[in-house]
């Protein structure tokens, strides 16, 4: 039996809001423990003091008490999950503020999260899964090549892709839409296996991650089955040629969307966004289809457009494509039409996920999305830094998942 | 006697002083430890539910951080019932003190505008200022009494 990771809690507010038992349950499913670091009451007042952020709120006085118990060393952790009560500003202060705190000054992985009190253990579950994946994996995510001949698959929630990797290179690819989640995964291997000219005898390891990981994983017999936030980072970076310092991963999705603070090859700070599809690939999915164009075609349509000529009133999928309907109906060109929904969904990731990380360059943007241009160049305006959209950027997921399956080839 | 609601809602000190002098304390009967191992300074006891945030809308508005409206859902029915409050400001927190300033605020606003005796006393910080806050709060409550039988 594997001892289980302790993860601590810094928060406030999940009792009352009654989800501090999904917090339980998450980290339980994914072998993991919450625990609240012990601290004295009496040497809370002087942590906050020595801290210098002087909030009124007592139990984020205490969660800066813990964080720097954890920072100095008096409280062991292999992790920690900051949460607070979404819409308050005082604890999204103290959150951003701790979160960059351990940070910057400890090797503990951290993700922050506010919650509401419809926040359930799912959700969660992905966050628990990677902060307990580099606690445990972190020899395995320390790998910088891939060896021998493994395959990678990532059952995404819009896409399936697969590749075959031998002796560091990319061999074979297959890349198809979800629809059944486990028919999809066989017609990409075969697509790959077919490319590589290789056959599934010759694979020596295999990997799988996205929403449909543990499905196929177990349908493929796969010797790793890992989330995307640590795959995608690894992925990322080995692609990107960046494995060694810190750099930014940012994934748009077709469901959620991740940014991801990497510090050689591995996760420091991440955020996870899935609640509105108005920044997700689905919305650029829907303005392509609108404006009759291949989702392809949506990338370089947008760099000859000018998105400010189109109003958009509202981020949200349904209205913000009223609004480039009504724009279309005004005489607005396709191009300015595909450039304003591009800048619609980059500003939205900027505002509402990028702000939870602490951007260091290279930027890298990776997954389907990362190859419509219009998106990465408003991304690009946005941070104003030249984004790096590594090579095979799509296939991200299952690189990363092939290049970390090498280290399960027997011998190896 | 009277239902007397104290703030900080923690503080045993309070509590008891308004059950020495014959009324119902209004409080969590929580106590604030000297070692903190739980996930706030005044975890609940029993587990809350995400129902909880939900009654509390009847204080609060869904714009409110659930924290605030899953406390208010527990103090909430407790300040409807008060017939006085004894509210002590700028409490050290070993004396008594709630994890959400936000719901402090609530709290005391919701106290305030209620047509009934309140007594607002700071904490003390000497000796003399101890004895003076006792007494204070041992003349209101004293007054409370004398108002009832009268």
């Amino acid at each position: 039996m594997t001892q289980k990771v302790r993860i601590a809690q810094l928060s406030c507010g999940p009792e009352y809001s009654g989800v501090q038992g999904e917090i339980y349950e998450a980290a339980g499913a994914v072998d993991a423990e919450i625990f609240f670091p012990d601290v004295a009451l009496a040497d809370v007042m002087s942590a906050v003091q020595e801290f210098g952020l002087d909030v009124r709120s007592a139990d984020l006085k205490l969660a800066i008490a813990r964080a720097k118990a954890l920072v100095e060393g008096k409280v062991d952790a292999d992790a920690v999950f900051i949460a607070t009560c979404f819409r308050c500003a005082e604890a999204a202060i103290v959150r951003n503020e701790l979160r960059r705190y351990i940070h910057e000054r400890s090797t503990l992985p951290v993700v922050s999260y506010s919650f509401t009190e419809r926040t359930t253990a799912g959700t969660l579950l992905t966050r628990m899964e990677a902060l307990t994946t580099i606690a445990r994996r972190r020899a395995l995510l320390a790998r910088e090549e891939q060896t021998g001949i493994t395959l990678g698959v990532d059952s995404g929630s819009s896409t399936t892709k697969a590749v075959v990797m031998r002796d560091n290179k990319v061999v074979g690819t297959g890349w198809r839409p979800t629809i059944e989640v486990l028919k999809s995964a066989d017609e990409v291997v075969a697509l790959a296996l077919a490319e590589a000219g290789l056959s599934r005898d010759d694979i020596q390891a295999i990997g799988t991650t996205g929403y449909g990981r543990f499905l196929i994983g177990k349908h493929l017999g796969a010797d790793l089955i890992q989330e995307e936030l640590t795959v995608n980072s690894k992925g990322a970076v080995y692609l990107a040629d960046h494995q060694r310092g810190a750099s930014t991963v940012i994934d748009i999705g077709g469901m959620d969307n991740k940014a991801i603070s990497v510090i050689d090859g591995i996760p420091g700070t991440f955020t996870m966004g899935g609640i509105c599809a108005g920044a997700s690939g689905r919305f650029l999915e829907m303005t392509a289809k609108r404006l009759g164009v291949d989702i392809t075609e949506l990338g370089p349509l947008a760099l000859k457009g000018f998105g400010k000529n189109v109003p958009m009133n509202s981020y949200c999928i349904v209205f913000g494509t009223q609004s480039l309907v009504n724009a279309l109906a005004a005489g607005s060109s396709p191009e300015d039409v595909a450039a304003a929904a591009c800048h619609s969904v980059a500003e939205q990731v900027f505002e509402q996920q990028l702000q939870e990380v602490d951007i260091k360059e290279p930027v890298i943007m990776v997954g389907g999305t990362s190859l419509i241009e219009g998106l990465v160049h408003a991304m690009g305006e946005l941070l104003q830094t030249d984004i790096v959209v590594p090579p095979h950027s799509q296939y991200i997921g299952a690189v990363g998942s092939a290049l970390l399956a090498s280290g399960y080839i027997k011998g190896d | 006697m009277a239902k007397v609601f104290i703030y900080p809602a923690t503080s045993l000190i309070l509590s008891d002083l308004v059950a020495r002098f014959g009324h119902q304390p209004l409080g969590a009967a929580l106590s604030i430890r000297e070692r903190i191992q739980t996930a706030g300074v005044e975890s609940p006891p029993l587990q809350i539910t995400p129902e909880e945030p939900k009654k509390g809308l009847k204080y609060a508005a869904v714009e409110v951080p659930s924290g605030v409206r899953g406390r208010m859902s527990v103090y909430g029915p407790l300040i409807e019932a008060a017939e006085a409050a004894v509210i002590v400001t700028d409490a050290d927190l070993a004396f008594g003190c709630m994890g959400c300033a936000r719901t402090d605020e609530l709290i005391l606003f919701s106290l305030r505008s209620k047509d009934i005796p309140i007594l607002e006393v700071e904490y003390p910080r000497s000796e003399e200022e101890g004895v003076r806050f006792v007494a204070a709060i041992r003349d209101f409550l004293a007054n409370l009494k004398t108002e009832e039988t009268a």
